[in-house]
């Protein structure tokens, strides 16, 4: 065990843990955030990303020793109440069926937006191809990223690519 | 956006409940991050919630509870329900919300998630309560403005009367409680629909996008331990000795124990399918830890050999014998085609299809095989119990709680009404949550540790566990006469354990000589329902089949059935015949129709057509395969539908576009195969699933539209998905595919 101080949506949050135990079950079991998903445990399938820095990365594969000052961010703290431009665009495609990826699609496809805020389709597939969605709502979410695409390039001061 | 209140943050929800010692569903506080937060937060409830009936709640604020009654698995129910309520209440859509029931079969009826049964089972209850209920509103309005009650009328939440006098049913609901229910309600005409066919956003969107606690693995209660199963690493395989002296020393474990599932001579229902019966139990503080210490468990295990299990259903009680073997896919190959060579049980004959066979100009034969498919559900089994000598609380993933509660209460001895299931959000259903084992497991585990407990399946787990959609093989004959007619149709199907051959569907009623033949072979590897089950391997060979005899006759494949379809229709062959063949034929002259089939335009694709009924509803796809790197790739679908009403339009395309993505990617990619009774695929680094760059960049969805009765979506689409990629691979490759998956056998060619 080893006590950790860490960086998570804004807050710091303190707590007592092996060091080899991976983010998705710090967050799950001892933050009670499980709003990041558990899926394989093995890298495959998305479902437990959250961001590092800014950059979406598995959970499942993140020690806590791991993470150091830098940044968390999880799905409750996207955004303060659910509006950010790729939740909202969610919302709008209506995409989710059972919506146990979902979170993990959308820590995934803000990571994306923040690095390429005109992605085309080929970077869209490059960048969620890690992501698996049982349900095949890959269209819809598709469709979610672009139009999201649009109201970040349009409301962003700063821009890139 | 049109942004509706239905959308709530229980943030605090989960906790409430738990302290109260009750679960998720009971409602305690609604902090909303929507429009009627300050409007919700200011009511005292839950105890203000006027209860009209068992699905319906209107606060004397205004607001309108509606009780989804079924599992909600991603098929949308939680949506599409609750609108068919509405719709008779003359509610006002923006002021409802809506909360999944408990489980209450004698309030809220079957409550089963399955066989796309929902939205038909429910259609007419529903909106019958939703009718007596703002029948019940008018009747109090009446009372109290000294009105007849006929002269009430009511538009989206409120009841009016020529007089000027209005009032929202809030403000009646308490009057309205103290009413009779009235019974045999006449309900609207579809022309008059304000909510059912206009697309309403899932209810639960805004918490899905926002990771509130919604699914059972979510579920959390104080003190509870977390708990794993270590079973066999193979079917066929038992628990011979154990060693836990080091790992019962690792942080946070608290228990390692074997527990016996069914005691002997159990009376197993058709859904209470196991495969493994001793469990091997780890018990600890959190996921991580008994993760880990499960790794240094040290497990000897040997073969089960035969066992005899009980089983109990409609015929009676029945001894089975479960063969010890441990298989390997090649051998299950060779002994489906050993099987498929001897004689079968016959289905269903009309007239001499022998004679047809013997006088026939030209005998179109071909098999297919299709391997176990795992249903990799996201989210896995899991499931929450807390179980004292007095109550169950159980929590979690289930798609039939009602035929869950009776074997729970056998294997805890507690009644029923001493059992509270609680049904969360599924990750996923897909048929395999039908099957509860997991929910007995976890249950049996929180009674012998006395705690709360939460059990989990690793991807690991569940993935090698069973109930997997069977193994299939099914070889078709084809009879054509000198003028290239069809003149006898012959299907034999076999599979392990169970065959797949649905003898009265299509072509079953459009050719006069017609055979259908099954066999089987038993097998320790458990099997279950899996999205559209049977069907899912029918609809891929036959169809297949059919594109193949089509070209033989020299005719367009769309014709050819067209064709099928009219004698079908003007002089149906046999009896029983599944199919009514003019619904059949409307999806497939709209896929015709929409996709531009035969017409200039698209020469680019290489296209597949295929059709199929099943669960009360008809599909059929155009897939248009591109070549792209070199290799295959669905690049566009075309669907028709005919499932009757369309409650929630853009929903139920989301559904078919689903159904297709995961057609494409079982037909290219699923397999689960086995060695010495060991599954080969345990994780989603060697079991393939369709991924985003996978999928097709369209698919167009469109319903044939008529006033019929709703039927199911969440099946029918799926199986002719495989038919039509396998027409389309043809076209794109020059050679058919008869194995399924596909991409192995394209990948050898390359
Ligand atoms: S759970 Fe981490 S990638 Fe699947
Ligand atoms: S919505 Fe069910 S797995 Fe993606």
């Amino acid at each position: 065990m080893a006590k950790y101080s860490l960086k998570i949506n804004g807050k710091i949050r303190q707590l007592d843990v092996d060091p080899a135990t991976p983010m998705l079950w710090v967050l799950r079991d001892h933050l009670d955030m499980p709003g990041t998903k558990y899926g394989c445990g093995i890298a495959q399938c998305g479902a437990c990303k959250v961001h590092l820095n800014g950059v979406a990365v598995p959970s499942c594969q993140l020690p806590v020793s791991a993470v150091g000052n830098q940044a968390v961010t999880t799905i409750e703290g996207l955004s303060a109440k659910g509006d950010h431009p790729v939740q909202k665009a969610w919302l709008e495609h209506d995409v989710a069926q059972c919506g146990y990826c979902q979170a993990g699609q959308i820590m995934t496809a803000a990571a994306l937006l923040k690095e390429n805020s005109k992605p085309t389709d080929a970077d869209i597939d490059a960048a969620m191809s890690g992501n698996i969605c049982r349900c095949g709502t890959y269209l819809r979410i598709k469709e979610a990223i672009k139009s999201a695409a649009k109201e970040v390039s349009t409301s962003s001061s700063s821009t890139r690519k | 956006m049109n942004t509706t209140k239905t959308t709530y943050d229980r943030r605090s929800f989960l906790k409430s409940s738990l302290l109260a010692g009750g679960g998720m569903m009971l409602s305690v506080s609604w902090l909303s991050s929507a429009k009627a937060a300050d409007k919700l937060q200011a009511l005292n409830l839950p105890e203000q919630w006027v209860q009209l009936n068992g699905y319906i709640q209107i606060t004397p604020d205004n607001v309108i509870k509606l009780i989804c009654p079924n599992p909600e698995f991603g098929q949308n129910v939680m949506t599409s329900l609750p609108m068919m309520v509405a719709e008779e209440l003359d509610a006002d859509w923006k002021n409802v919300v809506v909360e999944m029931g408990p489980h209450d079969n004698a309030r809220l009826g079957p409550q089963f998630t399955g066989g796309s049964n929902s939205v038909r089972m429910y259609w007419k209850p529903l909106r019958e309560a939703g009718a007596a209920a703002r029948q019940m509103l008018c009747e109090a309005a009446a009372q109290t403005w000294s009105v007849p009650v006929g002269e009430v009328t009511t538009k989206a939440g409120v009841l009016h009367h020529a007089s000027g006098k209005s009032a929202k049913y809030g403000e009646m609901a308490s009057k309205a409680a103290t009413l009779v229910v009235p019974k045999g309600m006449k309900l609207k005409a579809p022309k008059d629909f304000t909510i059912v066919r206009h697309s309403k956003k899932n209810v639960e969107g805004h918490k899905i996008v926002t990771g509130k606690p919604l699914f059972g693995l979510d579920y959390r209660a104080d003190g509870m331990l977390i708990a794993m199963i270590q079973h066999p690493p193979g079917f066929g395989m038992k628990l011979k000795s154990f060693d836990a002296s080091q790992m019962i020393k690792m942080p946070g474990i608290k228990d390692v124990f074997t527990l016996k599932l069914y005691p002997d001579g159990f009376e197993q229902g058709g859904f209470d399918t196991r495969t493994f019966n001793e469990l091997l139990v780890v018990v600890g503080k959190t996921t991580w830890e008994v993760m880990n210490a499960r790794k240094k468990l040290k497990v000897q295990w040997e073969p089960m050999g035969d066992v005899k299990d009980t089983m109990t259903g409609r015929s009676g009680k029945r001894e089975v014998t479960v063969p010890g073997e441990l298989e390997t896919t090649s051998a299950q190959l060779d002994k489906m085609q050993e099987y498929a060579s001897k004689a079968a049980q016959q289905l269903r004959k009309d007239g001499d299809p022998e004679t047809a066979f013997k006088n026939a100009a030209q005998v179109i034969e071909r098999t297919y095989n299709a391997p176990f498919l795992a249903h990799n559900c996201m989210e896995p089994m899991n499931f929450f119990a807390h179980v004292t000598d007095e109550k169950a609380v159980v929590a979690g993933p289930l798609q039939a709680p009602g035929w869950a509660e009776p074997t729970l209460s056998k294997l805890l001895n507690l009644p029923a009404d001493k059992i509270e299931i609680q049904m969360t959000r599924m990750g996923g259903g897909f048929g395999r949550r039908a099957y509860s084992q997991y929910m007995y497991e976890a249950a049996l585990i929180s009674k012998k540790v006395k705690a709360p407990v939460k059990l989990m399946y690793t991807r690991e787990d569940d993935m090698t566990y069973g109930i997997y959609r069977p193994m299939y093989t099914a070889t078709y004959r084809a009879a054509l006469d000198a003028n290239k007619n069809l003149i006898g149709f012959h299907v034999k199907g076999g599979g392990i354990p169970e065959h797949a051959i649905h003898a009265n569907r299509f072509p079953a009623g459009a050719v006069d000589n017609y055979l259908a033949e099954s066999w089987e072979i038993p097998s320790n590897i458990t099997i279950g329902a899996f999205r559209a089950p049977r069907s899912n391997f029918n609809a891929a060979a036959e169809q297949s089949f059919l594109d193949e005899v089509a070209e033989a006759m020299g005719k367009d494949p769309i014709e050819f059935r067209l064709d099928l379809l009219k004698k079908a229709k003007a002089s149906p062959v046999g009896k029983n015949n599944e199919y009514d063949a003019d619904r059949y034929a409307s999806v497939l002259t709209l896929v015709r129709d929409k996709s531009g089939w035969n017409k200039p335009g698209n020469e680019k694709y290489h296209r597949g057509v295929a059709a199929y009924f099943c669960h009360n509803s008809y599909a059929a796809h155009v897939v248009d395969i591109v070549t792209r790197d070199g290799e295959p790739y669905v690049e566009r679908v075309f669907s028709a539908m005919d499932c009757g009403i369309v409650v929630n339009p853009d929903a139920a395309r989301n559904m078919v576009q689903g159904a297709v993505v995961d057609g494409i990617g079982n037909a290219f990619y699923g397999a689960l195969t086995h060695k010495n009774g060991a599954a080969e695929q345990s994780n989603f680094h060697n079991y393939r699933m369709i991924r985003h760059n996978e999928a097709p960049k369209k698919i167009e969805v469109h319903f044939v539209e008529n006033d019929l009765d709703p039927t199911g979506l969440g099946e029918p689409p799926f199986p002719p998905v495989f038919g039509a990629v396998a027409n389309a691979l043809y076209k794109n490759k020059g050679k058919r595919y008869y194995n399924q998956p596909f991409k192995p056998e394209l990948d050898k060619r390359i």
